[in-house]
């Protein structure tokens, strides 16, 4: 398992190289993404409001304290359950550019093939953890959709973000599903087990 | 029985204390909460999951030295209030000081605002809307207190919700191979493993639901259903669950579950209903007991 500090925006060659169970640790700009920007842009087709060639994105929406017009500072940001934006990954990498999805509990097929497609991969955080998230983001530069509150689209400037784990690789690997078969193939088991076969 | 009436500035406190617990909940994990997840950490044998560990408890450690939030979802935000019989206590305005202070919190500290409108989406910025924060009330017998237990239910875990009307004939073969294979099939990785695992059983339908509620968010880690059989049944259940190997946050492991509660009820001779409430590895909890005169103490 190999590690690596890569800089955002990512190209296809870095993704490539990622491995699951490689652990990454990210430099530089992230994007905060989630259920109802992704909602307008997807199904509301309204294009993004900025570039996201290369993008790192990560599934949130943080505590923020606003300190100006369009300004705000970061009071606590962390990171959602993924799989319920599974479906908007490949308009994502396939329309603008994405590589990398930051988030938690992993997502699936339609996300899978479009990681395998166009190079994209899929870095674990811990759920959670946002105090030391939080500390890894230097400022929020900028933000887009405030009137979707908090999920607006967010552009957050990051230092030593990470480690990361990768469990899902442009190769069509997925840690959670290994994870899912193994813990259903136990199941006879241990219903024999505990008397419930 | 004559009543006990309460102060004039009871009222006042309640709302101040609704708004103190949301924000300690959300900062200050409960000591039981921090001694199971280093306990998990030092148990853990993958690499990854102790990775993990480490971090939980590393986050743990910044959110008490940098004053932060544990956790960015700031939750539905639910009270649960118990009022002491001996106490004359008026309802309407004991509500209006709990949505208060739970908007208060937002709006002051500030805290994400998580709660929206059903169809419309629509979001108050205030954690509150209609029938939410949501309450519970519950009378207790020879008590002169009010007690308030605030829980900020983050909705990774809420959304792995579950409730099945199994019927007699499945019996507790049934039981448990419903909360297994829900467990192994549906809320793996999604509610931040490792989790609590509330389960409801008996009961009529809402009734079993908010029994897993209250088995997942409302006990502390360790104890136990005082019920000898349910008991027996928690133990067994948390050492199946935690054979799937799902592991924190379901890259695989040894701690799956950090504790399986279980509430029950009596239920409907044509009825075996069984529900699951699962609690995010946080599991944050906050607690106040008042009394009359306004005096108060707090905990978790």
């Amino acid at each position: 398992m190999a590690e690596y500090t890569l800089k955002t925006p990512l190209s296809e060659e870095d993704v490539r190289k990622l491995k699951v169970g490689d652990k990454v640790t990210l430099e530089g700009i992230i994007f905060g993404i989630r259920d109802a920007n992704l909602i307008r842009m997807f199904d509301g087709k309204v294009p993004a409001p900025t570039d996201l060639t290369g993008a790192a994105c990560i599934h949130t929406a943080p505590n923020v304290r606003k300190v100006g017009e369009g300004k705000y500072e970061p009071v606590c940001i962390g990171t959602t359950t993924s799989s319920r934006m599974d479906r908007f990954t490949p308009g994502l990498m396939e329309q603008y550019g994405v590589r990398a999805i930051i988030g938690k509990a992993g997502m699936m097929e339609a996300s899978m093939e479009a990681m395998k497609k166009h190079g994209g991969c899929y870095l674990a955080i811990v759920g959670g953890a946002a105090a030391w998230e939080t500390e890894r983001i230097l400022e929020i530069e900028d933000v887009w959709w405030e009137d979707l509150m908090p999920e607006a689209i967010w552009k957050f400037r990051t230092k030593n973000f990470g480690p990361l784990i990768v469990a899902m690789d442009s190769y069509g690997n997925n840690l959670y599903f290994d994870v899912k078969a193994k813990a259903a193939a136990k199941l006879d088991d241990i219903y024999k087990k505990i008397g419930a076969e | 029985m004559s009543k006990q009436s309460v102060a004039d500035s009871f009222y006042k406190t309640v709302e101040e204390l609704c708004k103190e617990l949301y924000i300690k909940a959300l900062k200050d994990l409960p000591p039981d909460v921090r001694t199971t997840l280093q306990a998990a950490y030092e148990k853990e044998e993958t690499e990854t999951g102790k990775q993990v560990l480490a971090t939980m408890l590393e986050n743990i450690k910044i959110a008490d030295e940098n004053n932060r939030l544990i956790c960015q979802d700031t939750g539905i935000p639910i009270y649960f209030v118990k009022v002491g019989n001996k106490l004359s206590v008026d309802f309407v305005q004991l509500e209006e000081a709990i949505i208060k202070g739970c908007q208060r919190a937002t709006v002051e500290h500030p805290l994400r605002s998580s709660v929206v409108s059903p169809f419309k989406r629509q979001n108050n910025q205030n954690s509150s809307g209609y029938r939410i924060p949501s309450i519970h009330y519950d009378v207790v017998q020879d008590n002169d207190k009010v007690e308030i237990l605030m829980v900020p239910k983050g909705s990774g875990s809420e959304n792995m919700s579950f409730l099945k009307m199994l019927i007699p004939a499945e019996g507790v073969r049934g039981v448990k191979r419903f909360i297994l294979e829900t467990i192994a099939k549906n809320v793996g990785a999604n509610p931040c493993p490792p989790y609590v695992v509330g389960i409801g059983i008996g009961g009529t339908a809402d009734m079993c639901v908010k029994l897993a509620k209250m088995a997942a968010v409302t006990r502390p880690i360790g104890s136990h259903n005082p019920d000898p059989e349910m008991a027996a049944f928690e133990k067994e259940m948390f050492e199946a669950i935690n054979e799937l190997g799902i592991g924190p946050m379901g890259l695989g492991g040894l701690n799956t579950a950090i504790a399986v509660n279980v509430e029950h009820a009596y239920t409907h001779i044509t009825q075996n209903p069984v529900a699951i409430n699962i609690q995010c590895w946080p599991a944050r909890r906050a607690r106040a007991i008042l009394s009359a005169d306004g005096k108060y103490e707090v905990g978790y």
